[in-house]
C-alpha cells in the first residue's frame, strides 16, 4: 500500500467533516432526533436540483442556498405534520423527507440530458476526488502547502458549528435536557431547535459533495451514540464524540486501502468504509465500555447516577 | 393518443405494462396493510433502517453468487441477502434498544447508516470484479421498474399473498400488540416474538419492493398510506382497508406513469401520488384532519358562550329576585358584565348569536330579556350545572367554594341520558335546585 499526500488530504477532508457531523449530532442524540439527520439529508437532494437547474454550476452559493432552506423546510414540515395532523415525529418526519425527495429524483431525471448532476453523487461523494482540487495555504521559496478545497469549505464549517454551540451552550443545554424549564426561563427552546436544524443542513451541505451524504448521516449519529456508552457528562460527551468521528475517518480510509487489498478484492470507497468504521467502534464500545455487554454478562456494573445536568 | 396510452395503461389492457403496474399495484396494497401496525406501534421509522441494512446484503449475494460461477444477479438470490442482513439490522435495533441508554432514534439511525455505508462500499468492490456485469445493482438504491420479469412478477406476487394471508391469521394480536403491549404480555402473549413477526412480515414487503421501488423510497409505501388512513377513521379495521387501498391506488397510479413516461421513475411517482393523499387526509379527514377538528372544535366553543350567556342572565334573574316563581325581566348589560370574565369583544358577539337564535331580544331601552324559549333554556342549562355541581360534591368530595369551576369543564358535555343519571343518583328529580355556593 502506497502512502500519498492524497491519503492525508482524504483523510483531513474525511476527519473534519466527521467532527463537524458529530457536533451538531451530539445534540440532536441528546433530543432523541438523531433520525432527523437521515431526514434532512435525503431532503436536500431538490433543494440542489432546484438551485443547479437555476444557476447551472456546481459549486455556486446558490447551491448550498437551495439545499440549506430544504434542510430547514423538512424540520419545519415535520414540526407542523406532527403539531397540527397530531402525528407521530417519526411518521411525519418519514412523509416529509421521502416526498422531498422523490421531487428531487424528478427533478434531476427530468433534467439529466443537458445536466451534470446525478442522485448518487449526492449519496457518495467523491472524497476520492477531493485531492484534485487543492488551494494553496502558504508559498515559501522551497516548499509549497496545498490543501483540498473541500477542506476548506468544510473547516469553515466546522468553525460555523463550533461558534454557534459555544455561543448558546447553555441554552443548548438547556433545550436538550428539558425543554419545558428552558421555556419557563425564556431560552426559547424552539429557536435553538431551529438553529440546530439550520447547523445540521448547512453541514450536510457543505460536506455533501466532497463526502457525501453516507458519512454525514453516519458522523452525525455514530460517534456521538457510542460516546454516550462512555459517558455521562456533557462535555466529555462532546470531547470523546469529535475523538471518536476523527479515529472513524483515519480508520475508515486505512481499512478502505487495507481492507479489500486483504479479501483480494479491488479497492473501495472511503465514505462508505468510514461510516462502516464508524459501526466498528460503536460495537467496540457497546461490548467493551463501562457499562459494556461485557460488564453486564459479568455482573459488575454497579448502578450508575444519572446524567448530570451540571457540568 | 397519449391519453388513450394512459387509459390503456391504467386498465391493465397494455400488454407490456400489465405486468409492472398490477405487481406494484399489489405491492402497495399489501405494504398499505403491514405498515398500519408500524405505525401504530410507533415503529414507521424503523422501515427505514430496515431498508437500508439489506444493501450490504444484496452486495455479498452479489459477490457469493459470482463466485460460484452463477449469475450474480438472479433476483431470488440477491433477495435472500438482503433479507438476511435486514433481518439482522432489525434485531440489532432491538439488541441496542434493549441493552444500552440509546433510545429508539439513535438506534435505527446507528444500524442505518452503518450498513448503509458497508452496503456502498461492498457494491464498490463487487462491482469491479471482472467477468461479471453487476449493472444495475444501483436500482435497488433508486428503484427501476423497467428490469422486472415474469418470474420476478411470480416472487413478488406470491410472497404478498404469504405475507397477507399471515397477517390475517395473527389479526387479532397484532391488534392487542398495537393498542396496549404491556397488557399483552401480562395476559401471556409472546410480545417479543410478535414483534419479531411483524418486523418479518415488514422485511418480506420491503426486499421484494426494493427493486421496483428502491430503498429509500420504499419506506414511504410503509409510511403514508396508513397515516393518510388514520386521518379518516378511529376503526382499526377501516383503516387497515382503507390504508391497503390508499397504497395500491398510489402503487398503481405509479407503476402506470413511469411506464408511460420513462424519466419518470415509479417509485418518485408513487411516493407523490401518496403524499398527495395524505395531504387531503390530513387536511379533511372525517375523524382526525386538521379541518373537520377545527370546525368541531368552532361548535364546541360557540355551544359553551351560548351556555355560559344563559346560565349567567338567569343567575342575574334569580340575585335580583327573592320570591319565586323567577320573573323573566330586562336585565342592563352592565350587570351581565359584571356578573363573569368575558373575554375582550366575546358578550357582545355571544349576544348577537343569542339573538339570532331568537334566545334574548333587545328592549327599546338598551336592556337585554330572555325570550319564552331562552327562559327554559336558562333555567335548564343553570340546572344543570347545579346537579353536575352536587355530584361533585357529593361523590367526589369537591369542596362548595371549587366546585364551579370544575363543574365549568364538563357540564357542556352533559347529554339528557346523563342528566337523567344524576338526577337519579341524587334524588333530585323534577325539583329546582339552589346553587350550592354563593353565586
Amino acid at each position: 500500500m502506497n502512502w500519498t499526500v492524497n491519503d492525508l488530504h482524504i483523510i483531513l477532508v474525511g476527519s473534519l467533516c466527521a467532527m463537524a457531523c458529530a457536533l451538531p449530532g451530539t445534540f440532536l442524540l441528546l433530543r432523541r432526533m438523531s433520525m432527523m439527520g437521515d431526514a434532512i439529508s435525503h431532503a436536500v437532494l431538490p433543494g440542489l436540483a432546484i438551485a443547479f437547474l437555476v444557476s447551472g454550476t456546481r459549486t455556486s452559493w446558490w447551491m448550498f442556498f437551495g439545499a440549506a432552506v430544504a434542510g430547514i423546510l423538512t424540520a419545519l414540515f415535520t414540526q407542523w405534520i406532527t403539531r397540527f395532523g397530531k402525528v407521530e415525529r417519526g411518521a411525519a418526519m418519514g412523509i416529509v423527507f421521502t416526498t422531498l425527495f422523490a421531487i428531487g429524483l424528478i427533478l434531476i431525471k427530468q433534467s439529466a440530458d443537458h445536466v451534470d448532476l446525478d442522485a448518487s453523487c449526492v449519496l457518495y461523494g467523491a472524497l476520492e476526488y477531493t485531492p484534485l482540487n487543492l488551494v494553496t495555504l502558504f508559498e515559501t521559496e522551497t516548499s509549497i502547502v496545498q490543501i483540498p478545497k473541500a477542506a476548506v469549505v468544510i473547516a469553515s464549517t466546522l468553525l460555523f458549528n463550533i461558534i454557534v454551540i459555544t455561543l448558546f451552550f447553555k441554552e443548548f443545554k438547556m433545550a436538550s435536557f428539558d425543554p419545558s424549564l428552558a421555556k419557563t426561563q425564556g431560552f426559547r427552546p424552539m429557536l435553538m431547535h431551529y438553529l440546530l436544524m439550520t447547523m445540521v443542513a448547512v453541514t450536510t451541505v457543505a460536506s455533501f459533495e466532497a463526502v457525501g451524504s453516507i458519512i454525514v448521516i453516519a458522523m452525525l449519529i455514530v460517534p456521538p451514540a457510542t460516546a454516550f456508552l462512555l459517558t455521562r457528562r456533557l462535555s466529555v460527551l462532546i470531547a470523546t464524540s469529535m475523538t471518536v468521528a476523527v479515529l472513524s475517518a483515519v480508520l475508515g480510509h486505512l481499512s478502505s486501502q487495507a481492507l479489500p487489498y486483504l479479501l483480494g478484492l479491488p479497492e473501495t470507497t472511503s465514505s462508505g468504509m468510514m461510516a462502516t468504521a464508524a459501526g466498528f467502534l460503536f460495537l467496540l464500545a457497546w461490548l467493551f465500555g463501562p457499562e459494556g455487554l461485557i460488564k453486564k454478562q459479568t455482573g459488575e456494573l454497579e448502578k450508575p447516577p444519572e446524567l448530570e445536568l451540571e457540568d | 393518443m397519449d391519453l388513450e396510452i394512459l387509459r390503456e395503461t391504467l386498465l391493465l389492457e397494455r400488454h407490456n405494462t400489465r405486468l409492472v403496474v398490477l405487481g406494484v399495484t399489489l405491492l402497495g396494497g399489501t405494504a398499505g396493510l403491514i405498515g398500519s401496525f408500524l405505525l401504530l406501534r410507533k415503529q414507521s421509522l424503523l422501515g427505514d433502517a430496515l431498508s437500508h441494512a439489506t444493501l450490504p446484503g444484496i452486495g455479498i449475494a452479489f459477490a457469493v453468487m459470482s463466485a460460484m460461477g452463477l449469475s450474480g444477479k438472479s433476483l431470488p438470490g440477491l433477495l435472500i441477502g438482503a433479507t438476511i442482513t435486514g433481518l439482522l439490522g432489525v434485531l440489532l435495533v432491538l439488541a441496542i434498544r434493549r441493552t444500552t441508554r440509546l433510545k429508539d432514534d439513535a438506534a435505527m439511525g446507528i444500524v442505518l447508516s452503518v450498513f448503509f455505508g458497508l452496503g456502498v462500499a461492498i457494491l464498490n468492490m463487487v462491482q469491479k470484479i471482472p467477468g461479471q456485469s453487476s449493472a444495475g445493482l444501483e436500482s435497488f438504491i433508486y428503484g427501476s421498474t423497467a428490469s422486472m420479469v415474469w418470474s420476478d412478477f411470480y416472487l413478488i406476487v406470491g410472497t404478498l399473498i404469504v405475507t397477507t394471508a399471515v397477517t390475517i391469521l395473527i389479526l387479532k394480536e397484532l391488534t392487542l400488540l398495537c393498542f396496549d403491549s404491556n397488557f399483552a404480555s401480562t395476559e401471556g402473549w409472546p410480545t417479543l416474538w410478535l414483534d419479531v413477526i411483524l418486523m418479518g412480515l415488514v422485511t418480506a414487503v420491503t426486499v421484494v419492493g426494493l427493486q421496483a421501488v428502491g430503498l429509500i423510497l420504499i419506506i414511504a409505501f410503509l409510511i403514508t398510506p396508513p397515516t393518510a388512513a388514520r386521518f379518516w377513521t378511529n376503526n382499526l379495521k377501516h383503516m387497515l382497508w382503507l390504508s391497503t387501498i390508499i397504497g395500491a391506488i398510489s402503487g398503481w397510479l405509479g407503476a402506470s406513469i413511469s411506464a408511460l413516461y420513462s424519466n419518470l421513475p415509479a417509485g418518485a411517482i408513487i411516493v407523490i401520488s401518496a403524499a398527495i393523499i395524505f395531504l387531503v387526509s390530513m387536511i379533511f379527514g372525517r375523524a382526525r384532519g386538521v379541518l373537520p377538528r377545527y370546525l368541531r372544535h368552532l361548535k364546541l366553543q360557540k355551544k359553551v358562550g351560548r351556555q355560559h350567556l344563559l346560565r349567567s342572565t338567569y343567575e342575574i334573574l334569580e340575585n335580583t329576585q327573592s320570591e319565586t316563581p323567577l320573573k323573566n325581566v330586562p336585565i342592563s348589560m352592565a350587570l351581565l358584565r359584571k356578573h363573569r370574565y368575558w373575554s375582550k369583544g366575546e358578550l357582545p358577539k355571544l349576544i348577537r348569536q343569542a339573538r339570532a337564535e331568537d334566545h334574548i331580544e333587545r328592549q327599546p331601552s338598551g336592556e337585554l330579556r330572555l325570550s319564552e324559549s331562552g327562559f327554559g333554556e336558562a333555567s335548564r342549562i343553570t340546572r344543570n350545572h347545579r346537579l353536575w355541581e352536587m355530584y361533585l360534591i357529593t361523590h367526589a368530595d369537591i369542596a362548595p367554594s371549587h366546585v364551579d369551576r370544575d363543574a365549568d369543564m364538563v357540564e357542556h358535555l352533559l347529554g339528557a341520558e346523563i342528566v337523567q343519571q344524576l338526577e337519579a343518583e341524587l334524588e333530585l328529580a323534577k325539583s329546582e335546585i339552589e346553587s350550592p355556593h354563593a353565586i
